[in-house]
């Protein structure tokens, strides 16, 4: 052993916080450079005057912002907002159930949670798409339909709201049931003896106490549902076409096309105050009930 | 009852449309969404695409540079996670979560800004930092997960016996804690190889990785190409689930400590 590693050691020994940092140095670094001050940047380009060639000039305003109460850019939003709130309630409602059965599905729960796992790992595009495939004019959906006779002629299902809802549920559904999953599995069941025991039928048992000792897992589902699909850009830009534009098509817009970066800085940090307004109500919401179920 | 019948459906839901999208890539008809037999035609198409071609090497290329630095990198902050008590913990792990929640859309447009105004051209090198900034807290999580199940006994046992720490990371901490870092990043691979959003934004002209292409593609036209490259896809990240998922199953069952504990 060498010298200069003994006193290496030596020193980080006497320096529990050293040695702590010393490991957390590169990662933190990377994160701090990469993803903090790029969102830095971001809220500061939001408050400066558009550049004529793309980027910006010096100075400051709130004019992106302003833009926002445009109706055109407000509707974008009130769509956004619905869409995910419509999107979140769906996944709950079909989510529950499953995540309730999962549970309880003795040796078949292992693979039933895998497979709701994979579509989680599977690339987004290509699930994308596949709904392009069954949704379009000559898909399967409507191939299907013409063939049983059912229709006459192709149903327009890709490029309407429909399409856009449908994509996101089946985008984010899995995040959704995962954590209902997890909490309703650590659930005691001899909670649910007792009850039984003291003459209670399945529903009450259900609804007062299966379900309350659940919803930490509901709520942490919610947002996951919720916030993904405030940011999504690929449902809304392959299924919605032109016109059903949800933020993350204005922002993409704004770097692409129309080259207003500030604007797009503006647009995207509104949805990243969104977000964090999420998280730190979820966070809140979460503490307690932890507690509450210990 | 009424539960089964939401479960099938839900299931149904969830992997017909990929199951039909593979079942299509083998359709011998170019347009309709009826099958008129088997073939292998829209596999072979690819090979003569030169876009197809790139697209995936560059996908390989920066998958891989990105999941050895985010191993790395997430090991060690899983370790000082794991085994370390220091102002600011709470902090940091806060911090570890923010990226996993905060809109791919906004992580790419923000990345896009600090590049141009450092004037960094957009390229491999681009991607591949962004690819670790997105990837890093979810090795972070799986890693630190393996850490928190890990026994120290074996290593007080060493350092006891004269062993040094480093020694002791290297011979004792590390061989436990290795199936824990490969499904990290296995799942950082996978993560990477499988990006659309922020890639596009910060991909340049001559560096499209494969599901850039494939989205120029999806744009333009539907055509059973799409289907047999998001096969290809599906087989490689699914494979590498696969090997993630044995590596934390095997890693649990060879390791002494946990079934003498069980």
């Amino acid at each position: 052993m060498s010298g200069a590693r003994r006193r290496l050691l030596a020193w980080l020994q006497r320096r529990p916080a050293a040695r702590a940092w010393a490991l957390l140095g590169p990662g933190m670094v990377w994160l701090v450079l990469f993803f903090l001050l790029p969102l830095v940047i971001m809220a500061a380009y939001s408050l400066m005057p558009r550049g004529t060639y793309g980027g910006v000039q010096p100075g400051f305003t709130l004019e992106h912002y302003r833009r926002f109460f445009d109706p055109l850019y407000l509707a974008i939003l009130r769509r956004t907002v619905v869409w995910s709130v419509g999107c979140t309630v769906v996944c709950l409602l079909v989510g529950y159930p499953v995540a309730y059965l999962v549970a309880r599905a003795g040796r078949w729960r292992a693979v039933l949670l895998f497979l709701v796992v994979l579509p989680f790992w599977t690339s987004f595009l290509v699930r994308t798409f596949a709904m392009i495939f069954l949704l379009r004019d000559g898909g399967l959906v409507n191939t299907v339909l013409l063939r049983l006779g059912l229709i006459d002629a192709p149903l327009t299902l890709l490029y309407t709201p429909f399409a856009v809802l449908l994509g996101l549920v089946y985008g984010f559904l899995p995040f959704m049931i995962l954590p209902i999953y997890a909490s309703l599995e650590k659930l005691d069941p001899t909670l649910l003896e007792a009850a039984e025991t003291l003459g209670a039928t399945p529903a009450a048992g259900f609804r007062r106490i299966t379900f309350p000792l659940s919803l930490p897992g509901v709520v942490a589902g919610c947002f996951l549902v919720f916030i993904p699909s405030m940011g999504s850009f690929l449902t809304a830009d392959l299924l919605g076409g032109a016109k059903q534009l949800m933020i993350g098509n204005l922002i993409q817009n704004q770097f692409a096309a129309a080259r207003n970066w500030p604007f797009g800085s503006a647009a995207s940090f509104v949805v990243t105050a969104l977000v964090l307004v999420a998280v730190i109500t979820y966070l809140r919401v979460r503490e307690p009930a932890a507690d509450g179920a210990r | 009852m009424g539960l089964v019948a939401v479960a099938v459906l839900v299931y149904a839901f969830l992997h017909l449309p990929i199951l039909v999208l593979v079942a299509f890539s083998f359709n011998a008809s170019k347009f309709s969404a009826e099958w008129r037999g088997f073939t292998l035609e829209w596999y072979h198409r690819l090979l003569e695409r030169a876009d197809v071609i790139h697209g995936l090497e560059i996908s390989l290329v920066v998958a891989t540079a990105s999941t050895a630095i985010s191993a790395a990198l997430g090991t060690l902050l899983a370790l000082a996670l794991a085994r370390h008590r220091f102002l600011g913990r709470r902090m940091v792990e806060g911090f570890l979560y923010v990226p996993i929640v905060t809109p791919e859309i906004v992580v790419g447009i923000s990345l896009l800004l600090l590049f141009a105004l450092l004037r960094l051209p957009l390229g491999v090198a681009t991607i591949v930092i962004a690819h670790v900034a997105f990837s890093l807290s979810f090795v972070v999580i799986v890693v630190r997960a393996r850490l928190e199940g890990m026994d120290t006994s074996l290593e007080e046992a060493a350092l006891i016996l004269g062993a040094d720490e480093i020694t002791t990371f290297r011979r004792v901490t590390l061989p436990q804690l290795w199936p824990g870092v490969v499904a990290g990043a296995l799942l950082a691979f996978i993560l990477s190889f499988d990006d659309f959003v922020i890639t596009s934004f910060v991909a340049g002209s001559g560096t499209s990785t494969l599901p850039i292409v494939v989205y120029g593609m999806a744009r333009r036209n539907v055509e059973p190409s799409i289907n047999a490259i998001s096969t290809i896809i599906l087989v490689v990240t699914t494979a590498v689930l696969y090997v993630a998922e044995r590596s934390l199953v095997r890693g649990e069952r060879s390791s002494p400590i946990s079934r003498r504990s069980a």
